[in-house]
């Protein structure tokens, strides 16, 4: 395997909480963008980003959805900053069962912030684009990264997932493991 | 397949306790979109004339406007509509911030509230779980106070709460109906809930609003974000700061206060104070502004942030504010504004009108000195002018002692009182809204406004127009250059050739016929953003919004599945408008009442006003009592109302 530094596009959303003025356009747009077909509905409990809110307390954070947890965490953390209390799970991006954030509401199969990636490619986000406030602000930036090649997590889930259909999951498991042993 | 709307209302029966999900009549749509379109349409066929505010048989609508919860910047309006306890005749008040959205998203357009519940109770709405509560805990607490812990007893904290403090409890007749970012405060609507014993709705959805057509419907929204954010950045030249940009006036951002402070009228308005604004003013209030604000706020999916959060103290929750409710204690108590600010704060939890409640304080302090009220009437008041407020305040949400009298407004409070106190509720308009502003010349195009808004509210028909002419023809002509949201190329002309001063000046200026068409125009935006429940912050108020006559048929069409072009938006527009008037006529409104505020200008002209509104009427269809004829009605689809005005002897058969 090569070892050589390559380049690699990293995606970045910087968040500014202190800039968020609390609007939703973000959860609106995400969830209109991912409505199948494109825009034919609008629903933030289908959001991939969700601003968690209280108002009282002047706590305003855009949270994305990123993995799916299959369990809760063990210990959970609570921040103060500034003298604003924030809940445990504020900053959490997971989809996890402790709470109903990043779930389709009728199914309840996790939601993941996929960076709106479409054919063809955005300029920005949807819900960069629409946070006029500049609480959501899209960079791009090159990276180099020394190590193996990361394929694509997707593709590979679609390739077990084509093979598992093919010759079910325990002989591909049995497979696996022996091919790794192997190795 | 319904869209944009639901297609679903709730009805609820607080004497019974039972509850309804209603499928609506999707033909009413096309015929009056919905907020307050479909919300008159409710309390035609629904709520007889004789229905007396605080009775059950009154109901209480919470409508969301047709778009409300779709894509659309600012599309967050609820309409709240009852018969007002202070008018006594059909009242809305719109609320932007979270509820309509979420109710939308809960699956219903409306909420229909009617009867009287035997004890104090909330209604929770998740989505179809749908239940009344025990609120009897709650009693007494202030509308934020009692959110909040509405959120915690349903462990929801996503869940947006309206509910009402003790002024709506005690059926004031300027309670608000307060909910966070927003409120729905005119006209006493709240008092309508608390005579129904109804807390608060705490409301959470979960569910899709569908778009009918959704790439035409999101080219126009992206347009619309656009403009916004150009014209964001390209403030327009040559007006004050708060005409200058788009959303409710930029109160809570902006620090220069000369304008409101010198011109507005003081007290009971009744003092102009030309160079209060000094140095020190601007350095003391700016501080007070900075050290409170704790951040700007917007509503659901609108980037404006025209509200702010504001901490008057550590240790009480902070309120919501926006617009000039920042003022209006200031000035009617004649202190600052951190006096201004602390008591919006209370003024808030007890759930008042921010612009009825200092005027009528206002108003009773000059009672008082007039040797009018006297201090038997104020037990305990502190002398101090501050003192005096919270005093008051607290009895009238109360309605204890004077409290009682003075709860029920300006007008209606002077009645009570007598002795020659009516003189004292001046500069009102239609009766019960008293202006904190007086001015010298008399201007056409507000006297009309004055005197056919259906809702005796100036800010909610005024808008696209300029207040004013600019004082050269070079500004005049840069300002029409581009200026696209005019209804024609006429509009253009009136302004460039409207002058401050000399023939073509107010009041003969702009022309009669030119008058009728401006205020028709700026009322028609009104008209539309009350049914579409766009935000008047983006379309009807400010100058050169990004929501205008030639966008909107488009938007409402690819939005809800309709094919409407500027002519049909036009006639439901005029349908809604007359629907409403008629709702007034059938409940005693004619043209005796549509009276300007006495001495709000100086100058009157008693011909010319005569000759307004007999041409107002005349453009609009109405007879000469300001009734809207037979072929009117006819046209716009109307026939049951002309049917039941024939009934009533209103209009002549035949
Ligand atoms: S769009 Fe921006 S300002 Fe609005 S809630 Fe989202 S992050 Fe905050
Ligand atoms: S980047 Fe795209 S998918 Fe991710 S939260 Fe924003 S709008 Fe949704
Ligand atoms: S313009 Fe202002 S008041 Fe209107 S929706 Fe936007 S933030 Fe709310």
């Amino acid at each position: 395997m090569s070892k050589k530094p390559r380049k690699k596009l990293v995606k970045r959303i910087k968040i500014d909480v202190d800039k968020c003025n609390g609007c939703r356009a973000c959860e609106v747009i995400c969830s209109s963008f991912h409505a199948v077909p494109r825009y034919s509905s609008a629903n933030p409990a289908r959001s991939r980003i969700r601003v968690i809110r209280d108002p009282l307390a002047d706590i305003y954070v855009p949270v994305y959805a990123g993995e799916y947890a299959a369990a809760q965490c063990a210990g959970r953390n609570e921040y103060t900053i500034d003298g604003k209390r924030y809940e445990e799970c504020s900053f959490c991006r997971a989809s996890c069962p402790s709470r109903p954030l990043f779930k389709e509401a009728d199914s309840g199969l996790p939601l993941k912030c996929d960076m709106c990636e479409s054919d063809p490619t955005l300029e920005q986000p949807k819900c960069v684009e629409w946070c006029l406030a500049q609480a959501l602000v899209y960079e791009e930036r090159e990276e180099e990264v020394v190590g193996e090649e990361e394929a694509a997590p997707d593709e590979v889930e679609l390739g077990l997932e084509a093979l598992a259909a093919k010759h079910g999951w325990q002989t591909l498991l049995d497979t696996v493991t022996r091919l790794t042993k192997r190795g | 397949m319904r869209y944009a709307e639901t297609g679903f209302n709730l009805e609820v029966d607080l004497t019974r306790g039972n509850i309804e999900c209603v499928a609506t009549d999707p033909k009413l749509v096309p015929l009056h979109l919905g907020g307050l379109g479909t919300n008159a349409r409710h309390f035609w066929d629904r709520v007889p004339p004789e229905t007396e505010p605080y009775a059950p048989e009154n109901h209480l609508v919470f409508g969301t406007g047709l778009l409300c919860g779709t894509p659309a910047p600012g599309s967050n309006r609820t309409i709240v509509s009852a018969i007002s306890p202070q008018t006594r005749l059909f009242g809305y008040a719109m609320m932007g911030g979270f509820f309509g959205p979420e109710l939308k998203h809960a699956g219903y357009d409306k909420i229909v509230l009617r009867g009287r519940s035997p004890e104090w109770v909330y209604l929770h709405i998740h989505d179809g779980k749908v239940e009344l509560r025990d609120a009897k805990h709650f009693v007494g607490l202030g509308t934020l106070e009692s959110a909040e812990l509405i959120r915690q007893e349903l462990r929801d904290p996503k869940a947006q709460v309206s509910s009402i403090g003790l002024a709506g409890e005690n059926r004031v007749f300027f309670a608000s109906i307060e909910q966070g970012r927003s409120s729905a405060s005119r006209l006493g609507l709240g008092g309508v809930m608390g005579d129904k014993r109804l807390k608060a709705i705490a409301v959470r959805g979960t569910g899709d609003i569908q778009i009918a057509h959704p790439p035409e419907y999101m080219a126009i929204c992206k347009e619309v974000l656009e403009f916004i954010e150009k014209r964001n950045r390209n403030p327009i030249p040559g007006v004050m700061p708060i005409l200058a940009g788009l959303g409710s006036p930029q109160e809570m951002a902006i620090h220069d206060e000369k304008w409101h402070t010198e011109n507005f009228a003081w007290g009971n308005a009744r003092h102009r104070r030309k160079g209060f604004w000094t140095e020190e003013i601007q350095k003391s209030w700016t501080g007070t502004m900075e050290r409170m604000r704790t951040r700007l706020l917007s509503c659901h999916n609108c980037p404006m942030k025209c509200g702010a959060a504001i901490s008057v103290d550590t240790r009480l929750c902070s309120y919501m504010m926006k617009c000039f409710s920042k003022l209006t204690y200031t000035m009617a108590a004649m202190s600052d504004l951190d006096f201004g600010l602390r008591i919006a704060q209370k003024a808030t939890e007890h759930g008042v009108d921010a612009f009825s409640a200092p005027q009528t304080m206002a108003f009773a302090l000059e009672l008082y000195e007039a040797g009018i009220l006297k201090p038997t009437d104020f037990p305990g008041m502190p002398l101090d002018n501050e003192g005096a407020f919270y005093w008051l305040l607290d009895r009238i949400v109360r309605r204890e002692g004077i409290g009682d009298v003075l709860a029920d407004g300006t007008y209606w409070a002077a009645k009570r009182i007598g002795n020659g106190a009516e003189a004292y509720a001046h500069n009102n308009i239609k009766k019960t809204e008293q202006l904190p502003l007086k001015l010298g010349m008399l201007n056409p195009i507000y006297f009309l406004m004055y005197c056919t808004g259906e809702k005796a509210n100036i800010t909610q028909i005024e808008g696209n127009f300029p207040q004013a002419p600019f004082a050269t023809r070079e500004e005049r002509e840069a300002f029409i250059r581009d200026w696209p949201q005019v209804p024609d190329e006429r509009f253009k002309q009136w302004f460039v050739e409207w002058e401050l001063r000399g023939e073509k000046s107010i009041p003969s200026y702009p022309t009669i016929d030119a008058t009728c068409e401006i205020v028709n125009w700026q009322e028609k935006m009104h008209y539309i953003d009350d049914a579409t429940g766009l935000c008047a912050g983006l379309s009807s108020f400010p100058l050169k919004p990004p929501y205008h006559l030639h966008n909107l048929p488009a938007l409402i069409s690819a939005g809800a599945g309709l094919e409407l072009d500027e002519a049909g938006l036009d006639r439901v527009t005029r349908r809604n408008r007359n629907l409403v008037r008629c709702l007034n006529i059938q409940r005693g409104l004619r043209r005796a009442d549509e009276r300007p505020p006495d001495d709000h200008w100086k100058n009157r002209f008693p011909e010319l006003e005569q000759k307004l509104l007999d041409e107002y009427y005349k453009f609009k269809g109405w007879n000469q009592d300001g009734v809207p004829t037979r072929e009117t009605l006819l046209e716009l689809g109307l026939d049951y109302v002309y049917e039941d005005f024939v009934r009533r002897g209103i209009l002549e058969g035949g």
